[in-house]
């Protein structure tokens, strides 16, 4: 993401230092991820330590410092879908990607993330796929969804 | 018509839309909520407005996407009014016949009406389906008639009008009463009176003030404030105006979470075309209020559910709590009198400003008034979004609207109010549901959300899961809720492990009183809850997992054992194809076996055993059996 990009974001927001959360929502959103270089004109611009962006990136879930893999993969472990084997469809996906919730695999594509809960809860277990909902999956069958992607 | 100055021109308007609508005019109204959207109806849609085309139905026929209209398990819903036809569960491919059976030929698709689990029944018109017919949908209840994204919708089911009545025809005293009479209570957890709390912010000194809408719906489980700002963000904004109005502020804040993507849009929407209708903005109504609204999305903190932490994000910090007092009231967002309600609150205000505080008070019981939404979900028939009165019993909520339990499985408990709350065991299913009743029970009303377990729940892995999510969101600020949780959580995962030993419930009991007693916020102080009320009644539990290492719901997979039975296996192969561990020791016309030192405990060949056969079964606290010999696995 080019630093005239970033400006047009904190410009957006007039440069106040209150909406930090704000732009950094929006540099992730469409960059997936926030580069150090981001978070210094983020910094430079707003007037902000990076000891507090830092502060923030790190207690916040939706930010991530490191690149995202191409198919984000997001595992709803809501207790709803949790009372119907969430916790195996994990497993199977886990099994399947070779990752943790959390990581990046070394070819970047494939994230795999939880969420706690989608609120699609008629749909438990529910897996998402860069956007794409799959409702009901057994754990065979979500390991079996992420062979449609390349 | 663009700009609305006056009341008479809000009437006015108001008259003109309707002028042109035909109540008899067919209408295809589609639920586009997050859920039904999960399930395609997108597409449905798109199939519809072609369809209805292709038919050369466009002039005779409206098409409206409307929100979500709460009975998510049978998504998408479609209803045709003026008669209120329910199709349930449709796809694009029946479409066609829809359209063609129901408006050409006036015939019913009888496969996509609601069909009675137990009685083979089936339902008609929307009206006719239990799940509707035991509800009473005061707030919800808009959702399917409006498009969230339109002025004339909202305005056509008598929007506005608690706001212009507010404005010029009661003084901010008499609106903070009327709140205080209707005796309506926050329903975003704690049930505080909404009425004191706003005259508290009406009291306090200072000429800049901050109304907010707390749409951080953070509690795993409960999405009724997600669908409400989807479906009906303009009455949320009428709300919060009225509230604004009575507490002197001319400034508000929505703080929506960034996982509802199409709340925030939605509300984006209706706050644009309230300002382009001066219903934002300088003078409104020509009342001399000025008004103006911004939206923050929260960054993914369940703490920031917390008003104290929502304060501190939307001033761009780290969602940390504070202690109270000062209370938001007196000091809030940039030490401002603030007033912080949620959003389901603010939607009940323009129901009790039209209505009267007598006759919103009329539902409900002594203490808790008017109708509460519930999220139930869980292992239950009919998933969905409940709206019933206050004291209604919650055996009915889960019986005679949610359809009872799947599959013939026998009901365990009700988990309600979050990871703050409690399971409530059968014997108790007969309690009127109010704050006080569910308080009682040693659970809470929360948020609403209603999470209905089975027989295969285990309630130890139940309390472990809460506080593995508490802990995970706990901020760190205070240490009884940062320590205490994470060392409740440490022994919940030794007795799912079996790595139970004896005098761990007393020490759970011990812990759990001191992160209640010490901790800042609510987040520590609620978070023993969900393993005090499952000790309480589920205490065998715990002690069958402590002492015989045993999980009675087989659930825990660190407790249990796949084992095929050499009475019931016919050798079919199934669970030999289909186990991802290689883990079967299959063979034709041998009986199988499963390998336990390969197993994965993954349950596929669980489900994989045909039902007829039922020869996997799962086995927790007794010994696996020898390994069969090579002539006794040979079938004859």
């Amino acid at each position: 993401m080019d630093i005239g990009r970033i400006d047009q974001v904190i410009d957006k927001h007039d440069g106040e230092a209150s909406s930090l959360i704000q732009i950094l929502l929006e540099i992730q959103s469409e960059n997936h991820w926030l580069p150090k270089e981001a978070l210094d004109r983020v910094s430079e611009r707003l007037q902000v330590p990076m000891s507090r962006i830092q502060h923030i990136t790190t207690f916040y879930k939706a930010f991530s410092q490191v690149p995202k893999g191409r198919h984000e993969i997001h595992v709803c472990v809501g207790t709803a879908c949790h009372v119907r084997g969430a916790q195996r469809v994990l497993e199977a996906l886990e099994d399947a990607t070779g990752l943790k919730p959390g990581e990046t695999d070394v070819e970047l594509k494939f994230s795999l993330e939880t969420v706690n809960c989608l609120g699609c809860c008629a749909l438990g277990p529910v897996m998402v796929v860069d956007g794409e909902y799959h409702g009901n999956v057994a754990p065979a069958k979500s390991a079996e969804v992420l062979k449609n992607y390349e | 018509m663009l700009m609305i100055n006056s009341p008479a021109e809000l009437e006015a308007c108001r008259k003109d839309i309707l002028s042109k609508r035909d109540p008899k005019k067919p209408c295809i109204t589609l639920c586009s909520g997050s859920a039904c959207h999960a399930t395609g109806s997108e597409k449905v849609a798109r199939a519809i407005e072609l369809e209805v085309k292709n038919h050369g139905l466009d002039v005779e026929v409206d098409i409206r996407r409307t929100g979500c209209h709460g009975f998510c398990e049978k998504g998408p819903i479609v209803v045709i009014y003026p008669e209120g036809i329910c199709y349930l569960k449709v796809q694009p491919e029946d479409v066609c016949e829809i359209i063609s059976h129901t408006f050409k030929e006036k015939k019913i698709v009888e496969r996509l009406l609601y069909c009675d689990p137990n009685t083979g029944e089936k339902a008609t018109f929307e009206h006719d389906i239990p799940f509707y017919k035991n509800q009473e949908r005061l707030v919800l209840g808009l959702n399917r008639k409006i498009d969230p994204k339109s002025f004339e919708d909202y305005m056509a089911v008598g929007g506005y009008q608690a706001l212009s009545k507010a404005l010029f025809e009661m003084t901010p005293e008499e609106v903070i009463g009327e709140v205080k009479g209707a005796n309506l209570r926050g329903r975003g957890g704690a049930g505080f009176p909404s009425g004191l709390k706003w005259e508290m912010a009406r009291n306090a000194p200072g000429d800049v003030k901050y109304v907010i809408v707390n749409c951080d719906e953070g509690d795993p489980g409960a999405y009724m404030d997600r669908s409400l700002m989807e479906g009906n963000p303009f009455a949320v904004l009428e709300g919060l105006m009225i509230g604004a109005y009575a507490i002197g502020a001319r400034e508000g804040y929505v703080y929506v979470r960034q996982e509802y993507p199409l709340a925030v849009s939605n509300l984006a929407e209706a706050m644009k075309q309230a300002t382009r209708h001066g219903l934002l903005g300088k003078n409104i109504l020509g009342s001399g209020f000025d008004f103006t609204v911004k939206v923050h999305c929260g960054a993914g903190a369940f703490i920031c559910g917390e008003e104290t932490s929502l304060l501190m994000s939307l001033e761009g910090k780290a969602g940390e709590p504070n202690p109270r007092p000062p209370f938001p009231a007196t000091k809030g967002l940039w030490g401002k009198p603030t007033n912080i309600n949620n959003v389901e609150t603010w939607a009940n205000i323009p129901l009790v400003i039209n209505k009267g505080a007598a006759a919103f008070s009329a539902l409900g019981t002594e203490v808790s008034k008017g109708t509460k939404i519930f999220s139930l979900v869980g292992k239950v028939n009919n998933t969905g979004l409940v709206e019933v009165p206050m004291g209604i019993p919650l055996r009915d909520i889960i019986y005679k609207i949610g359809g009872g339990v799947p599959g013939g499985k026998k009901f365990k408990a009700v988990q309600t109010g979050g990871p703050s709350g409690g399971c409530i065991p059968e014997a108790l299913l007969d309690i009127k549901v109010d704050f006080e009743e569910l308080t009682k029970a040693g659970a809470m009303m929360g948020s609403g959300g209603m999470i209905v377990m089975d027989e295969d729940t285990c309630m130890v892995d139940i309390s472990r899961y809460f506080l593995e999510f508490l802990s995970d969101e706990s901020c760190g600020k205070c240490t009884p809720c940062r320590e205490g949780i994470r060392r409740m959580l440490r022994i919940l995962t030794d007795m799912t492990t079996g790595k139970g030993k004896e005098g761990d419930l007393e020490l759970l009991e011990e812990l759990a009183e001191t992160t209640k007693g010490a901790s800042l916020c609510a987040l520590g102080k609620g978070s023993p809850n969900p393993v005090l009320s499952t000790m309480h009644y589920f205490r065998e539990e715990y002690e069958a997992h402590i002492v015989h290492k045993r999980c009675p719901s087989l659930s825990c997979k660190e407790l249990i054992n796949y084992v095929i039975d050499p009475e019931k296996c016919k050798a079919c192969g199934s669970c030999f194809r289909q186990c991802p561990a290689e883990a079967i020791h299959g063979g034709k016309k041998m009986i199988h076996e499963v390998i336990q030192e390969k197993c994965t405990k993954c349950g596929t060949c669980l489900e994989a055993c045909p039902a007829r056969f039922g020869a996997v079964k799962k086995i927790s606290g007794e010994p696996v059996p020898a390994p069969l010999s090579e002539a006794q696995r040979t079938m004859a």
